[in-house]
């Protein structure tokens, strides 16, 4: 029974039928042009909005703009650190999606990050093993951390219904201090203090063959190999839920779980590897942070610097798409990048935040918007219509 | 050992940390009723925080401040409202771009500008502050603490005994239900939130004009998420939320006190005591059936 559901659901589209498929995917859903409109117009507004901020707290609007652009795209060595802070960010979010196409919100990547880079720095100070191999060991142990930890918060839903988000949100606390206390006990990961100074507790740095180098230099940009990684995952994302059958019961049980359900879809097991997948990438997201060509390389209670919190604002701008996602992991790679830049003008770094905050808001809100106008607009259509006794072959026909 | 003055001292400080952490419980354990699952609690109080500490230095006066927090606990609450039970945008999303707004804005707007520091007056009260141990935790404490004593029964009559709170926690239950019965499910949550926001932001503006004394960046330091907790660790019932939050208080309360007593415990752990009780809580009484059942989704009419 269930085989013959899936044969014809799994049957091959011509070739015709996959390019209007993956077109479907490329464009926004449910709105055209005038969610587009209205995405713009809240952009505009957004960006007003932080200019007016800036300028009635005594700033220069233009300034800081000039300042955030040569922060992050002036020079090729402003587009490497912006490069650098969109590998994460990216990772995150493409994990994002996967949790998200299959109905689950997972909200608790900033303790999937750092969970994922203390066990990959546990991994990567603890096995004396050659360069490449080790690097590898770090990304897979990340990964599978980072995969585990979220996995816990299926496994609470699915044994005593303990309501995801909140789990996952709560765990990002638990993760904090794990991290904490890791770097606090000796036999962990301690490193109080460096020649003779003394340090807040950190981590050893993780041996040189264990850093993800850059995988193109030319003159002064460096491509580095986190973001090689996260690009090809957000690939490989892409296609395996648009073009696999893992992908269509995924989309299948995120937009009705019952119908899934009865399509012979495993809900339990499909729901519960699509968070733990979000976790893994998040945890990845966190070797890469740990093992970044530039940076301290050590573990550090600070390491996640709400990379979690703001790859998940990626995947919502993105609207869960995951090549939609690289994009948007860049634009807020430049706010980060330009962000560092903008306190030399005197106008505090915080202002990105704010300015992060009002872009999602004009990214997010437009599309339901424009669904709530043409619902109300057809409900008074049909209210109209209901008014009117409808003829007796219709009132059957309902 | 321990004596009767550090247990004093530790009752004293946990007391004061509990407080925000009630007054934020109250509104939110409202809102949950109601199916509004509200994870802006955290942008209520920091943002009610930076308001009450803007306005006591502009005014000169703390109690002012005070009533600032309110109302910028309800304006978040009104914004929350608006966007996600009128436009119906997904309400955690909303509250992670509100917690995130807030915090920039308040750390932007805190590094451009200082205020002076002012904290609401403190009440001591005659025969009974002399009681040993617990007299002078109790009895001598910024005045706003006793607004608990009204705004906890309060808000217990209005879920459990008004006809709005009948309203409201059929909206929690069974909105479809409820809409069918003339009730405007939207309506009553966004009415939900705005006493939420009300009351976070006092919780926030007590935190800032009762203990502190002045505003610093991300001040509220989670709280908002620990209110969720005690409300979760609480099982949506008023009083057990009030003991959820006075235990978080008190683990807090003796993180900060055991150093000084020469006692040696894992920081780390009693950091993490109240995100743990509340993830055991949510594991021990979820097969109880005592969460709300449309908490968190959203209701659309004439979508089921």
């Amino acid at each position: 029974m269930n085989e013959v559901r899936q044969e014809s659901l799994d049957r091959k589209p011509g070739p015709d039928a996959s390019g209007r498929r993956l077109l479907a995917f490329l464009t926004p859903r449910g709105g055209g042009w005038q969610t587009g409109l209205a995405t713009t117009l809240g952009v505009v507004v957004a960006l007003g909005l932080s200019s007016l901020l800036i300028a009635v707290t005594g700033g220069s609007p233009l300034a800081s703009v000039q300042a955030l652009f040569e922060g992050s795209m002036a020079t090729w060595t402003a587009w490497t650190s912006t490069l650098l802070y969109a590998a994460p960010l990216l990772l995150v979010a493409v994990g994002a999606c996967v949790s998200a196409r299959s109905g689950t919100f997972n909200i608790g990547q900033e303790g999937q990050v750092l969970i994922g880079a203390l066990f990959g720095a546990w991994v990567g100070l603890r096995l004396a093993l050659p360069g490449p191999l080790l690097l590898v060991i770090v990304l897979v142990a990340a990964a599978l951390a980072g995969g585990a930890w979220a996995a816990l918060s299926s496994l609470m839903y699915r044994i005593r219904g303990v309501n995801i988000v909140v789990s996952t949100l709560l765990m990002i606390f638990i993760a904090q201090q794990v991290v904490a206390f890791a770097v606090n006990t000796p036999w962990l990961l301690q490193e109080s203090r460096i020649g003779d100074a003394i340090v807040s507790p950190q981590s050893n740095p993780l041996p040189a063959g264990a850093l993800l180098g850059s995988v193109g230099e030319y003159p002064n940009l460096q491509v580095n190999g986190g973001l090689l990684l996260a690009l090809v995952g957000a690939v490989v994302v892409a296609v395996a839920l648009a073009r696999t059958r893992w992908g269509f019961r995924l989309t299948m049980l995120g937009l009705n779980p019952l119908a899934a359900k009865h399509a012979g879809v495993r809900v339990n097991a499909l729901g519960g590897m699509a968070l733990a997948i979000s976790g893994a990438f998040a945890g990845l997201a966190g070797a890469v942070l740990l093992a970044s060509p530039v940076g301290v390389n050590r573990l550090q209670p600070g390491i996640a610097m709400n990379i979690g919190w703001d790859g998940l604002l990626v995947a919502l701008v993105a609207r869960n798409r995951p090549l939609l996602t690289i994009p948007v992991a860049l634009l807020f790679g430049v706010l980060r990048s330009g962000g560092g830049f903008l306190a030399a003008t005197g106008v505090p770094p915080f202002l990105v935040d704010v300015v992060k905050a009002l872009l999602v808001l004009a990214f997010v809100a437009p599309p339901v918007v424009i669904a709530m106008i043409r619902r109300r607009r057809a409900g008074v259509r049909t209210a109209r219509a209901e008014s009117r006794p409808a003829p007796v072959a219709e009132r059957v026909a309902l | 050992m321990i004596g009767a003055d550090d247990i004093s001292t530790i009752l004293s400080s946990g007391i004061r940390l509990t407080v925000p952490l009630a007054f934020a419980a109250c509104g939110e354990y409202l809102a949950e009723r109601a199916g509004a699952m509200n994870i802006s609690v955290e942008a209520m109080m920091l943002g009610a925080a930076f308001g009450a500490v803007a306005t006591a230095s502009a005014t000169g006066s703390a109690t002012t401040g005070l009533v600032a927090g309110v109302l910028i606990g309800l304006l978040i609450g009104f914004v929350h409202g608006n966007l996600s039970h009128r436009l119906e945008i997904n309400t955690f999303v909303i509250g992670l771009v509100l917690n995130a707004l807030v915090l920039g804005l308040t750390s932007y707007l805190i590094t451009i500008s200082s205020f002076d520091s002012h904290q609401v007056s403190q009440v001591s009260i005659p025969w009974l502050r002399d009681i040993p141990v617990i007299g002078h935790p109790l009895f001598v404490e910024r005045w706003p603490v006793y607004l608990l004593i009204v705004i906890v029964p309060l808000t217990w009559w209005l879920v459990e005994r008004s006809r709005w709170g009948l309203e409201l926690r059929a909206v929690g239950e069974q909105p479809q239900a409820a809409d069918v019965t003339g009730i405007r499910v939207n309506l009553r949550r966004r009415q939900a939130l705005l006493w939420c926001g009300a009351l976070a932001g006092l919780g926030g503006a007590y935190l800032a004009v009762g203990e502190v004394g002045s505003f610093n960046q991300n001040m509220t330091a989670g709280r908002g998420y620990i209110v969720i907790a005690a409300v979760i660790f609480g099982a949506w019932r008023l009083r057990r939320t009030l003991i959820g939050c006075a235990l978080f208080g008190l683990a807090d309360a003796m993180r900060l006190a055991l150093p000084a007593l020469g006692l040696t415990m894992n920081s780390q752990l009693l950091v993490v005591a109240p995100y743990l009780f509340a993830l055991l809580a949510m594991l021990l009484f979820a097969n109880q059936n005592r969460e709300p059942r449309a908490l968190g989704q959203p209701f659309e009419r004439g979508s089921t």
